[in-house]
């Protein structure tokens, strides 16, 4: 771990929270405002790179303990299969479909498989963008 | 509704394979089985698509049930449900061949989920029925010859793909722009809708034929056309053997494939000038092919200038556009793209024995592998077009084309360049097979070369095949080209009024 980046730690703790959740809250929009998948996946790197940032990789690695290169085939799993999925059902690939549900705390809720697909995306751009990043960085 | 997901089968399946391979990319062998598994699959899908669409005519769907032209479309005519099954057949045979060529190291760092997204790219291309969707499966497929290409690591490779990077990415922004000032016209992206405006604007502004050039550039740097072939020979040399049989056979076809589309589907109100600048081009682009492949004492660039010949005759077919020449091109194309690979996989085979490609530095292979030898003489042949074999068909039917349409000159020396190309490959048969038994390599028995040959074989037999049932292949070549001469057919099927 870097020393003297008292500042920049302390703050870094508190920060990655709040850009935590924008992405969150960025993804979750997206079906109504300016938001979606790619830029809450972006956001997040963002905020998971600060921590690389305030600290060092094995820090990250220790709060994220696995391959980001997985990530990647996760999100492209989880899209592919909820494109995929409509095969099944017997309608044309990519057919999505959307319903009104009465959640508890929440109440009544919309929900679209083309989150699913969105989410998909979320993970696909967190995956490549640390990747990229990773590999850069710890190339000598 | 009407609807048909076995369209997209040919993309979804490897699409969810590449997916799948991700996961375990450090288990080789297991990769290996599923990448063959998948890919026979694959070739299956494609059957049925190709069987479906000679039965029930063009099938189209409309990707998430959102109507043509407002979504995307995906779209099976003959032409490109022919030229799936070829590119599946294709990857089936090159991944067959990896498993015992392309080396462990390669194989461990995500080889074949890479081939399976470029299967996608490819096989992508040739369905889509929206032409921003055409960029975007240009660019999947790209991507993942970009990383073909340098995969390893090799001073030649990343020298290599620099400059096919940098190429590529000029034109596909040249795409876009095309696209963009298409669009501001039409307004419309989906291929038949596109068609339909055109043909609505009467006698075909002179932007319209800016837009027709534009397209030509971008598709011209893809498939390597005169003047914009430059970056080819450089860059296909560079990757190991299965990656060059893959961009050799399918890569430049794309490109073909997307000048024929749209030249027969947007562009042919006014083909006095566009058609007329692809001929000249087209008979150039055949000259600068067989001096490269005469020129050269390198069995790798002898086969890449072939590639570059075979371009200019399949071009040289769709700028005539009457039904004999198309029909000729369409012939030619798919078994181009056979024989290329068949090709590729065979010198791979020689510089495996040789360990060199230069041709003066070996000869005699004959005593010591004589099924090698006519496996090649048969491959070679076929290219250059001999009569009862796959090339004779095609080329045949594109001189008589151009002949019926007075264009001599052109046909005349299509037809003189034929014995060049015959010429180019039987130096590599009379230098390299023949003479006395060479001792440095009377004992590569232990080079494992006879399961390489496997899927050469298997292309060969195709492509034999392919030219004594060329009978057989007609009627499906023929409602092919009926839908490039009749672009009506299309727009009925994909808007469906």
């Amino acid at each position: 771990m870097r020393s003297g980046d008292l500042i920049l730690q302390t703050m870094s703790k508190v920060v990655f929270f709040i850009i935590i959740l924008f992405s969150i809250h960025l993804f979750f929009e997206g079906h109504y405002r300016p938001g979606g998948g790619f830029v809450g996946g972006l956001m997040t790197s963002g905020a998971i790179i600060l921590l690389l940032l305030a600290y060092d990789m094995e820090t990250v690695k220790k709060i994220l303990p696995f391959d980001f290169k997985w990530l990647i085939a996760v999100g492209l799993f989880i899209s592919v299969l909820t494109a995929g999925g409509s095969l099944l059902f017997d309608v044309p690939f990519f057919t999505h479909v959307h319903d009104y549900f009465n959640l508890p705390l929440l109440g009544k809720t919309s929900l679209h498989t083309a989150a699913l697909f969105d989410l998909g995306v979320f993970f696909v751009v967190v995956g490549v963008t640390l990747t990229i990043i990773q590999t850069i960085g710890e190339s000598e | 509704m009407e609807m048909n997901n076995l369209v997209v089968l040919p993309i979804f399946v490897p699409l969810l394979t590449a997916v799948i391979l991700m996961f375990f990319s450090k288990n080789v062998s297991l990769q290996r089985w599923v990448s063959v598994g998948a890919s026979l699959l694959t070739v299956i899908v494609a059957v049925l698509l190709v069987r479906t669409v000679s039965i029930d005519g063009i099938q189209t769907l409309d990707i998430g049930s959102w109507p043509a032209p407002f979504g995307i479309t995906l779209v099976s005519d003959m032409l490109s449900a022919l030229l799936v099954l070829t590119t599946s057949v294709i990857g089936f045979a090159v991944i067959l061949y990896s498993i015992y060529s392309i080396g462990i190291e390669r194989e461990r760092h995500f080889y074949y989920p890479i081939v399976q997204f470029l299967l996608v790219g490819v096989n992508g291309a040739f369905t889509t029925g929206d032409i921003f969707n055409l960029f975007v499966f240009f660019e999947v497929m790209l991507m993942a010859s970009y990383v073909l290409l340098v995969l390893g690591g090799t001073k030649i490779q990343l020298r290599e793909t620099i400059k096919y990077l940098t190429v590529n990415v000029i034109s596909s922004s040249l795409f876009v722009i095309a696209i963009a000032y298409l669009y501001s016209i039409v307004g419309t992206l989906n291929m038949a809708h596109i068609s339909q405006r055109i043909a609505e604007i009467e006698n075909m502004p002179g932007i319209l034929t800016v837009i027709a050039i534009l397209f030509l550039i971008v598709f011209g740097l893809k498939g390597a056309i005169f003047p914009l072939y430059f970056w080819m020979p450089g860059s296909y040399y560079a990757p190991p053997i299965p990656v060059m049989a893959l961009l050799g056979a399918l890569l430049t076809k794309v490109g073909i494939y997307s000048i024929a589309r749209t030249y027969s589907l947007f562009f042919y109100h006014d083909q006095s000038y566009t058609h007329e600048l692809l001929l000249v081009l087209a008979v150039v682009t055949v000259l600068i092919g067989v001096v490269g492949s005469i020129a050269y004492w390198d069995v790798k660039k002898i086969i890449i200038y072939n590639i570059i010949t075979a371009i200019g005759v399949i071009l040289y077919g769709i700028s005539i556009a009457t039904t004999t020449s198309m029909t000729g091109s369409v012939y030619y194309l798919l078994h181009d793209m056979i024989i290329k690979a068949a090709l590729f996989l065979l010198i791979g085979i020689i510089i495996k024995i040789t360990g060199t490609s230069n041709l003066k530095k070996f000869h005699g292979l004959i005593n010591d592998y004589p099924v090698l030898t006519w496996v090649y003489f048969i491959a070679a042949i076929s290219l250059a077009g001999i009569p009862p074999f796959s090339g004779f068909v095609g080329k045949w039917l594109v001189i008589q084309g151009g002949m019926g349409s007075g264009e001599f000159l052109g046909s005349v020396i299509i037809l003189i360049t034929s014995l060049l190309v015959l010429y180019s490959v039987m130096k590599i048969f009379i230098h390299g097979f023949w003479g006395e038994k060479d001792q440095q390599f009377a004992d590569k028995e232990s080079v494992s070369y006879k399961k390489l040959l496997v899927p050469a074989i298997i292309l060969v037999a195709i492509s034999v095949l392919y030219g004594f049932g060329s009978e057989f292949v007609y009627p499906y070549v023929s409602q092919a080209v009926e839908t490039l001469m009749n672009p009506e057919i299309y727009i009925e099927a994909v808007l469906k009024e």
